[in-house]
């Protein structure tokens, strides 16, 4: 086999049939991605379908804490459970650069592959182009998934309600520092890494037993907390006021955010959900959380305002001051001079 | 706990904000110079923690806000050459010329790359020997010190295809300019813990004495920004202005000699344009004669165009601490932090920019103080 993808890969001839077989399915092994149909068909299910669909581009490929791979199904995965869903199945497609390293690929499929294994989320089906060296950086993936929408839930980023509990379920920031500071060439003492991981199970857990005391859960990628939570205080015409003492934060990832001149607010987390929900269920629902490592440091972080509202978010700091959270302008950039 | 911490607790801060209460004895009004102090009164609410009667300015301590935009018309210049990348602070990325950004020089295919030190900018040269590599030596004396350092490394390792963009401000002169406004109401100053870090506390005597103007050099934490204006109000009150230290485990008197003598080796002033305030003499840094080499305009035969400000911007009265954002007829209109038109709305550190994105409340308040 040869070491390093060509275009040849991607001509749906031979040595693609070559790569599907040797590679792809050696990791991937749903019944429907065997087949090698045009298209996967699937069980029946009663009820809503949701579809998310979301590209991954990021730059580096392997990071502490994950990689590309397992990044694209976990991301998808967070956004259909994010609407009360069950994850179903999902699609798989890779546009590679010409020269990129097969032993890298392999690696990347293999950690799609234990993604997807883990979540119990089957790839079903997928497509792989490849383009002249030069016309994409290394390697994007898509993945888009289908789930079974709860019918006993309408969850959404409108339905945050005055006077409700706001819960993060983890530490901030762990995803974007991670990142940017790979990207940067720091090395953080005490270790950082990104928390890449699926919340089906986490999700799964708080709405088992639940009777509609959640009413929004958001998962805070890019944009970071600041920004979703904008994002449900205008969509739901609601103030929201959150703490900074009660923010989870892991020691090294705030000081790479000082060192890097970066705020936690604003950047990814990419295994961590908000919770918008009744007041009277919060403690429990925290409880629930906490159960799992997934949830371990979930934390209260602020409440849903009771009064006439502006669709604004305010913090109150660490030394009980108060300022307003906007929406993250353009990329979040490191400030040194 | 890291070092920061303590410096953040409200244990430490409340006392801090009781005793300025206590003080405060008339209406003061008191301009922090650096944009690192403007951001962290910000991002911590501390104006919402202070009484009525202290008004807050902001000064020309962002040091992409007080470049002027020619200047980086010329980096633009630069950057569409086709040897040319521009190695440069993430800071820099989208701060607008006359027309366009380096964000959009880089989408329209210019090679543009963030690095987080000059050292960064010069190792990408050593990468890359077939371009011409050009940092935009952007700061104050907290910058100067390590792109000084660079420009030697590069003589030394023979790296011919790095050069800088000489755009280094200092701040004395600047200060001395802006005071010697009569229009200029400030009982007290600020003054900025990194540049401090550099020239030393001293530095900031002869202004203090010219202008009886009260100065506390502070640190950048709740606390340290708390115990600084309670220095400057003490000293107001006392009717004894002068230069109090209150970041001593940064800043010494003298300073820092041998980041200054690095600077002296390379550098030496020259008269300098800022955004908003104009031409102040020897308040920049350029090229020493026998580091000319390392002029990367010089060597692409760009020059910087003579300065003009964008029709109806008033960064230079907000600069000074004349105007509040508000005041400005583009604020929030036609300089929103996403199309920004001048230098205050730029930077994140900018006071305009700070105002939009953390909110009215301190801004009523300023108004209605100033």
């Amino acid at each position: 086999m040869d070491t390093f993808i060509n275009l040849d890969h991607g001509s749906g001839g031979l040595a693609s049939q070559h790569l599907i077989g040797n590679l792809f399915l050696k990791y991937l092994t749903s019944p429907q991605l065997r087949d090698l149909e045009d298209c996967a068909v699937l069980g029946e299910y009663a009820g809503r379908i949701a579809l998310s669909t979301d590209s991954y581009v990021v730059d580096p490929l392997f990071f502490p804490g994950g990689d590309i791979g397992c990044l694209a199904v976990h991301g998808t995965i967070n956004d259909l459970v994010m609407r009360g869903a069950r994850p179903l199945a999902l699609s798989l497609a890779l546009i590679i650069e010409e020269g990129f390293a097969l032993d890298r690929l392999e690696r990347i499929i293999a950690s799609v592959a234990a993604a997807s294994e883990a979540a119990g989320v089957a790839v079903v089906t997928g497509d792989t182009k490849v383009v002249p060296r030069g016309k994409v950086d290394q390697l994007f993936i898509n993945t888009s998934g289908i789930g079974l929408a709860s019918h006993r839930h309408d969850i959404s980023g409108k339905k945050a309600q005055p006077g409700d509990a706001v819960i993060l379920s983890g530490t901030l920031a762990d995803h974007g520092i991670t990142i940017m500071s790979c990207q940067a060439g720091i090395e953080i003492d005490g270790g950082i890494a990104s928390d890449t991981q699926p919340l089906h199970r986490l999700v799964g857990a708080l709405l088992e037993n639940d009777a509609g005391s959640v009413h929004v859960l958001r998962d805070p990628t890019r944009g970071g907390l600041a920004t979703s939570l904008c994002e449900i205080a205008a969509a739901s015409r609601v103030d929201i006021a959150i703490e900074e003492d009660r923010l989870p934060i892991k020691p090294a990832v705030g000081t790479a955010c000082e060192l890097i001149g970066l705020d936690p607010l604003y950047l990814a987390n990419e295994g961590k959900c908000i919770v918008v929900c009744d007041r009277d269920g919060a403690e429990e629902i925290l409880q629930t959380m906490r159960r799992l490592p997934e949830g371990r440091d979930a934390a209260l972080i602020g409440w849903v305002g009771e009064g006439r509202a502006e669709g604004r978010v305010s913090l109150t700091t660490r030394i009980g001051g108060s300022r307003l959270l906007e929406p993250l302008t353009g990329q979040p950039l490191p400030r040194i001079c | 706990m890291n070092l920061a911490e303590g410096f953040r607790s409200r244990g430490v801060t409340a006392p801090l904000v009781a005793e300025i209460a206590r003080s405060l004895e008339r209406p003061v009004r008191i301009m922090e110079v650096c944009g690192t102090h403007t951001m962290s009164i910000f991002r911590h609410g501390i104006r919402s923690l202070l009484p009525e009667g202290i008004t807050l300015l902001s000064g020309p301590g962002c040091p992409v806000c007080v470049t002027p935009a020619s200047q980086i018309d010329a980096m633009l210049a630069a950057a569409d050459r086709e040897e040319v990348t521009i190695a440069t602070f993430g800071d820099l990325i989208r701060v607008p010329g006359n027309n366009r950004s380096l964000a959009g020089a880089r989408g329209r295919g210019a090679r543009v790359e963030i690095v987080y030190s000059p050292m960064d900018a010069l190792a990408l040269a050593q990468r890359e020997p077939a371009r011409l590599v050009l940092f935009p030596a952007i700061g104050f004396e907290t910058t100067a010190p390590a792109i000084a350092a660079t420009v030697l490394a590069a003589e030394r390792m023979g790296i011919a295809n790095f050069a800088v963009i000489e755009a280094n401000k200092t701040m004395p002169q600047a200060l001395a300019a802006l005071m010697d406004d009569p229009l200029l109401k400030v009982d007290g100053l600020l003054c900025p813990g990194h540049v401090s870090a550099i020239i030393g506390s001293k530095a900031y005597g002869p202004l203090a004495e010219r202008h009886r103007l009260a100065c506390a050099v502070a640190g950048f934490e709740p606390a340290d920004i708390l115990a600084g204006l309670l220095s400057l109000i003490r000293q107001i009150n006392a009717g004894e202005p002068g230069v109090e230290n209150c970041y001593t485990r940064a800043v010494a008197e003298d300073g820092n000699v041998r980041a200054r003598h690095l600077i002296e080796q390379v550098f030496e002033p020259v008269t300098s344009e800022w955004r908003g305030l104009g031409a102040i003499a020897a308040s920049g840094l350029r090229l020493k004669k026998q580091y000319r080499r390392f002029d990367g305009l010089a060597r692409l035969g760009i020059a910087v165009q003579p300065a003009h400000e964008p029709k109806g911007c008033r960064c230079g009265e907000i600069l000074k601490g004349r105007l509040l954002p508000p005041d400005c007829p583009l604020y929030g209109t036609a300089c929103t932090p996403m199309r920004p038109v001048g230098p205050c709305m730029v930077s994140n550190e900018g006071t305009c920019a700070a105002h939009f994105r953390y909110g009215t409340g301190g801004t009523r308040r300023m108004a209605a103080a100033g």
